[in-house]
C-alpha cells in the first residue's frame, strides 16, 4: 500500500507500483489539469509538484511518492488566485493552453525557491517546458509580474500546502 | 405557460455604465479581450478530448504499423493479437463496411492497408482493447510477412523516376528564358528546405460513441469536423446525418489536424461500430510523429538574370515538394509554394514549375503557411545571392525588387498586387530597428572579433489570403439570443488556441452592443453549422466572423422591425448601445427587449453565411486572382555565431506586421510572437531525419528539437502597423494573422548567412540548407574558409 496526499487529500494506492503518477491523477482522480504530452518527461505538460518541487508526472512511478505531497494545478490555489495564475491571465499567456498547466506549475516552483529570479534564471528554470504556440515572451513577462506580487504579498507556499484546509 | 427569467428593466447606473465602458465589453472589437478560455486554462479546467470523462464501456484503440517502406503484404497472422489480454476486437480493411479510401481530396489513403504498404508506420490493422496499455501491447504481437518492393526515398530519385502524386504544374509570365539570357548578370543555385513536425502538445485523439440509430458521435481534436463527419460516414457506409462531430478545442493544430485527424476518428468509429461500445483512439507521441504527415520538405532551384542595380529581369524557379506516399493536400500545398515563389518581389519575366514528388514516407500535409514558406525560401536565397554578387547590402537588393507601381505590380500568376504597403513597412522597420547603425556596428564587431561573428537581416513577407480551392472560401454561423439577453454562438470554425472564438464573440457583441462576456461560444458541431470548411489558411476570423456578423445582423434587423411596428418609430430611431436598446424616447435593457420580442413572437435565432468575393483561379492556365488580399509584414533579426562550433543565438528581433484594423491586438500580437518562434524553429533547430530504409529517426522530443524559452530572441519587439484598415471589405477591415508572421522567421536564417558571409568578407553568399542547425552553420563557415584558402 502506497500512501500519499494529492492536493491535501490523503490517498492510498495498492495497484501496480510502476504506474506513472500522471495516469493515476488523470484516470483515478479525474485531475485532468496535468496533460499527457510526450510520456517521456521531455515536454513538461504533465508537471506537478512533489513536496513543492516541480516534477514530470508522466515518468514518475507511483512507488516513488510514498509519504509525499502531490500538488496539481487544481490544488495550486482555490480559485485561480495564485499570483502565477493571475499573471498568466493578465499577460494573456495561453493560446491553445495545453502546456500551460505544466508551465504554471514549473513557474510556481521556480518562484517558490527564488522569489525574484533574474531574466537568466527564468530562462534557465523554464527551459524544460516546451510550448508549441510559442508563448515564451509572455511566459517570461508573466513570471516577472508574478514575482513582483509574490515578493510583496502572502501567497501559496508549496511546502506549507499541507497545513491548509 | 413558462414564465420568463426576471431581467432588470431599469437603466444601468452610472457605475454600471462606467464599468461597461471600462471592460468594453460593449462590442469589444478592436480591444484586447482575454481569450474566452483563459480562466479555465489557468485553472486546469479547460477540457480537451482526452480530458472528457470516460464513456460507459469505453475501449481503447491501437494500430499495427508497417515496418517496411514499400512492400506487398504476403500474409498476416493476427491470432496472437486476438488472443492477447484485454483485446475485444481486431479489424483489417476487410472489415470496413463502406469506403476503404479516406483520401481527403484525391484517393490514395487507405484507412487500413490494402494488400500493400507504402511507408513505415502505415496502419495495417486495428485493435480495440479494454485499456490503452493493453491495446498498444496487443498490436506488437502480429506476424506479418512482406515482399519488399523498391522504395523511393529521396526527391532526386522521385524526380528521376517521374514518381509524382499529382501532375506537375507551371505558372508563367513573359519569356523568362530570353530575359535571363539578356540580363547583365546571371546566377543559379539550389536549396534543400527541411520539413517540420507539428508537435502540437496535444497529440491526435478521437472518441467514437455509437448512437441508437446506427450512427456515430465523434469527439475529436480536428481542424475540419465536417471532413471527419464525411469520412466516418463513408467508412461506415451511413448517411452524413447519422454522424455528429463535436470539437470544443484543440491543444494545438498548426495544420496537422486539418486532414490528419480523420484517420484516427475513422478507425475509432469502425471499432465502435463493430463492438457497439465507445472507442477512444489516442496516439502516443512517438506513434503520432511516425504516423502523421509533416510540413513538406522541398528541394528548389533557380536561374536568375538581373541588372547592375540587382533588379531581377527574368527568373526560372523549380519547386519540388516531398509529398510522401499520397496526394493528401499536396496539390494545393505545392501550388501555394509556387504562388509564393515571388514572396514580396516583382519577378517580371518568370516561370515557376512545381513538382509533387511521391516518396515512400508518411504523407506530408498542411502546416502553417501551407507550402508558402518553402516557396519563399528560394527567392530570399536569390536576394542574398544577388547582394553578395554585386557587393551590396541584401536589404538594398530586397528594396529594389519589391512590387511597386503599375508595370511592377503583377505576379507570375497574373494577380495584381493592390494596396501594397511593403516599401512603407520596410522603411518604418528599418528606422525603428535602427538597422543602418546596427549594420555598421556589426561590420566593426566582425572586424575586431575573430571567432564570434554577428549578422543582421531584414526580410519581408507578403502572404496571399484565401483558400486556393475556391469553394472552401465560405462559412456559416448560428446565433441565438435567449430571453435573459445572453447570446449563444456557433460557427464553422475550430478553436486551436488562435483566439477564433474570442474574436467571433467580439464581433457578435459589437453588433448588439452588449458585453462580450454575455456571448457564449459552443463547440464546433456538425449538427449546428453544417458543411463547414477547415479552419485553415489563416481564414478563420475572415470567414466565420463575417458569417456570425451576418447572423447577428438578421436578428438585429428583426428587433428593429419589431421596435418600429410597436412604437411607431423609424429604423433610424432605434439604436443599440451599452447593452441597451433605445427606441425613440424609450430605453430598454437588451435582455428586456429580447423578452418583449419573444412575447411578440419574433424569432431570436438565425444562421448567417458568408462567401469571399472577387476570387477566381484557373489552374490550367495558371492565371487568376486566387487571393482576396495580401497580408504583409517584415522582421529584422540579429544573430551571433561561433565560427568554431557553429552554435548561435538570436540576439534581437523586431517585427512590424500589418493586421489591418485589429479585432483583438493582444491575440494578434500573440499570434505574431508565436508564429515567429515557430518559423524560426523550422529554419534552425527542427531537423527531420529518415534513415536509408525510410524510418523516421527524429521520432520524439529528444531527437527533434522545437524552440524552448531559451531559443526565443533575447530582445523581442513586435508592433502592429498602425492605422492600416484592410482596403478590402473584410470583417472590420482586419487582416488574417495566423500564418503570415510564420515566415518572418526567415530573417533569422538570412542573418545567420550574413554572419557566415563575414568570414569571407561578404564576397560569397554561403549555401545554407535548412534547418540551419549549428552543424550546418559550421559546415558553411568551413566551406567559406576553404574557398578563401583555395
Amino acid at each position: 500500500m502506497i500512501t500519499f496526499t494529492v492536493n491535501d487529500e490523503t490517498r492510498e494506492f495498492s495497484g501496480d507500483p510502476t504506474t506513472p503518477v500522471l495516469w493515476y491523477l488523470r484516470d483515478e482522480m479525474q485531475l485532468t489539469g496535468p496533460k499527457f504530452g510526450c510520456g517521456m518527461g521531455l515536454c513538461g505538460a504533465c508537471t506537478i509538484h512533489l513536496n513543492g518541487v516541480a516534477q514530470r508526472s508522466c515518468i514518475l512511478p507511483i512507488s516513488a511518492i510514498s509519504g509525499s505531497k502531490i500538488t496539481t494545478i487544481e490544488g495550486l490555489s482555490k480559485d485561480g488566485e495564485h499570483p502565477v495564475q493571475q499573471a498568466w491571465v493578465e499577460h494573456k499567456v495561453p493560446q491553445c493552453g495545453f502546456c500551460q498547466c505544466g508551465q504554471m506549475m514549473q513557474a510556481a516552483s521556480l518562484l517558490a525557491s527564488n522569489q525574484t529570479p533574474s531574466d537568466e534564471e527564468i530562462v534557465q528554470g523554464m527551459s524544460g517546458n516546451i510550448c508549441r504556440c510559442g508563448t515564451y515572451p509572455r511566459i517570461h513577462k508573466a513570471i516577472k509580474s508574478a514575482s513582483k506580487t509574490i515578493a510583496g504579498v502572502e501567497y501559496y507556499v508549496p511546502e506549507k500546502a499541507g497545513e491548509k484546509v | 405557460m413558462r414564465s420568463l427569467i426576471k431581467v432588470s428593466s431599469s437603466s444601468p447606473s452610472q457605475t454600471e455604465l462606467k464599468q461597461g465602458q471600462a471592460n468594453v465589453g460593449l462590442g469589444g472589437v478592436g480591444r484586447s479581450k482575454k481569450h474566452e478560455s483563459a480562466d479555465k486554462q489557468v485553472a486546469g479546467e479547460a477540457i480537451y478530448v482526452d480530458d472528457r470523462p470516460s464513456l460507459r464501456g469505453e475501449l481503447h484503440a491501437a494500430v499495427g504499423q508497417s515496418t517496411q517502406a514499400h512492400a506487398n503484404i504476403i500474409s498476416m497472422d493476427l491470432s496472437a493479437v486476438k488472443a492477447a489480454e484485454g483485446v475485444i476486437k481486431v479489424i483489417t480493411v476487410d472489415d470496413v463496411p463502406g469506403h476503404t479510401d479516406i483520401g481527403p481530396v484525391f484517393p490514395g489513403d487507405p484507412v487500413l492497408a490494402i494488400g500493400k504498404v507504402e511507408y513505415i508506420g502505415q496502419p495495417i490493422f486495428a485493435v480495440a482493447a479494454t485499456s490503452y496499455d493493453l491495446a498498444r501491447k496487443a498490436v506488437t504481437l502480429a506476424k506479418i510477412e512482406y515482399q519488399e518492393l523498391e522504395s523511393v526515398l529521396t526527391v532526386k530519385d522521385a524526380l528521376a523516376k517521374q514518381n509524382f502524386v499529382r501532375p506537375p504544374a507551371t505558372m508563367k509570365r513573359g519569356d523568362s528564358d530570353s530575359a535571363i539570357a539578356k540580363a547583365p548578370h546571371q546566377l543559379s543555385g539550389e536549396i534543400m528546405v527541411g520539413g517540420q513536425e507539428h508537435m502540437y502538445l496535444e497529440g491526435q485523439v478521437s472518441t467514437a460513441e455509437p448512437t441508437e440509430d446506427g450512427g456515430m458521435n465523434i469527439f475529436t481534436s480536428s481542424q475540419h469536423p465536417s471532413e471527419v463527419q464525411k469520412l466516418v460516414a463513408e467508412v461506415l457506409d451511413i448517411p452524413l446525418n447519422k454522424v455528429l462531430v463535436d470539437m470544443r478545442r484543440m491543444g494545438g493544430g498548426f495544420g496537422g489536424k486539418e486532414t490528419q485527424a480523420a484517420p484516427w476518428a475513422c478507425i475509432a468509429a469502425l471499432l465502435a461500430n463493430e463492438t457497439k461500445r465507445p472507442v477512444k483512439f489516442k496516439l502516443g507521441r512517438m506513434d503520432d510523429m511516425v504516423m502523421t504527415g509533416k510540413r513538406h520538405p522541398f528541394e528548389n532551384n533557380y536561374t536568375v538574370g538581373f541588372d547592375d542595380k540587382g533588379q531581377i529581369k527574368g527568373i526560372n524557379i523549380e519547386v519540388n515538394g516531398n509529398c510522401g506516399y499520397s496526394p493528401d493536400l499536396s496539390d494545393a500545398i505545392v501550388d501555394r509554394a509556387m504562388f509564393h515563389s515571388d514572396n514580396a518581389y516583382f519577378l517580371d519575366q518568370a516561370k515557376v514549375t512545381g513538382n509533387r514528388c511521391k516518396l515512400n514516407t508518411v504523407s506530408h500535409t498542411a502546416y502553417r503557411g501551407f507550402g508558402g514558406p518553402q516557396g519563399m525560401m528560394t527567392i530570399e536565397m536569390v536576394m542574398d545571392a544577388i547582394a553578395r554578387h554585386l557587393g551590396k547590402d541584401p536589404l538594398d537588393i530586397r528594396k529594389v525588387n519589391l512590387y511597386g507601381e503599375q508595370g511592377r505590380d503583377e505576379t507570375h500568376y497574373h494577380q495584381t498586387v493592390e494596396h501594397n504597403n511593403l516599401a512603407e513597412i520596410i522603411s518604418t522597420l528599418e528606422e525603428s530597428s535602427d538597422y543602418q547603425a546596427r549594420r555598421k556596428a556589426i561590420t566593426k564587431f566582425n572586424q575586431e572579433s575573430s571567432i564570434l561573428k554577428k549578422g543582421i537581416a531584414l526580410t519581408p513577407v507578403k502572404f496571399g489570403i484565401s483558400f486556393t480551392a475556391q469553394h472552401l472560401n465560405q462559412a456559416g454561423a448560428l446565433v441565438h439570443v435567449y430571453t435573459d439577453g445572453t447570446i449563444h454562438l456557433s460557427h464553422g470554425g475550430t478553436e486551436m488556441g488562435q483566439g477564433l472564438n474570442t474574436k467571433v464573440a467580439q464581433i457578435v457583441a459589437e453588433e448588439f452592443q452588449v458585453d462580450v462576456d454575455t456571448v457564449a461560444s459552443s463547440s464546433a458541431r456538425t449538427d449546428k453549422v453544417p458543411n463547414s470548411s477547415p479552419t485553415a489558411a489563416s481564414s478563420g476570423t475572415d470567414l466565420n466572423g463575417k458569417a456570425a456578423e451576418a447572423a447577428a445582423k438578421i436578428i438585429k434587423q428583426r428587433l428593429i422591425d419589431f421596435a418600429c411596428e410597436t412604437y411607431q418609430v423609424t429604423a433610424e430611431q432605434v439604436s443599440f448601445a451599452n447593452s441597451q436598446v433605445l427606441v425613440g424616447e424609450h430605453m430598454f435593457s437588451f435582455a428586456e427587449f429580447a423578452q418583449m420580442a419573444y412575447m411578440a413572437r419574433v424569432s431570436l435565432s438565425s444562421t448567417g453565411f458568408y462567401k469571399t468575393p472577387k476570387i477566381h483561379f484557373d489552374r490550367a492556365t495558371g492565371k487568376g486572382r486566387p487571393f482576396f488580399y495580401y497580408a504583409t509584414g517584415a522582421s529584422v533579426s540579429e544573430v551571433i555565431i561561433d565560427t568554431l562550433t557553429g552554435e548561435y543565438k538570436t540576439l534581437r528581433t523586431d517585427i512590424l506586421q500589418d493586421v489591418g484594423h485589429s479585432i483583438n491586438p493582444a491575440i494578434d500580437i500573440g499570434q505574431i510572437e508565436g508564429a515567429f518562434v515557430q518559423g524560426m524553429g523550422w529554419l534552425t533547430t527542427e531537423e527531420l531525419v529518415w534513415n536509408e530504409q525510410g524510418r523516421l529517426l527524429s521520432n520524439n522530443p529528444a531527437t527533434y528539437k522545437i524552440p524552448a524559452i531559451n531559443d526565443a530572441p533575447e530582445d523581442f519587439r513586435v508592433a502592429l502597423l498602425p492605422d492600416a484598415p484592410n482596403r478590402e471589405h473584410t470583417i472590420y477591415n482586419s487582416k488574417a494573422v495566423g500564418e503570415p508572421p510564420f515566415m518572418l522567421g526567415m530573417s533569422v536564417w538570412s542573418a545567420l548567412k550574413d554572419a557566415i558571409a563575414s568570414v569571407a568578407d561578404y564576397k560569397v553568399s554561403p549555401a545554407l540548407d535548412t534547418p540551419a542547425t549549428p552543424e550546418r552553420v559550421l559546415w558553411a563557415v568551413e566551406a567559406l574558409k576553404a574557398d578563401g584558402k583555395g
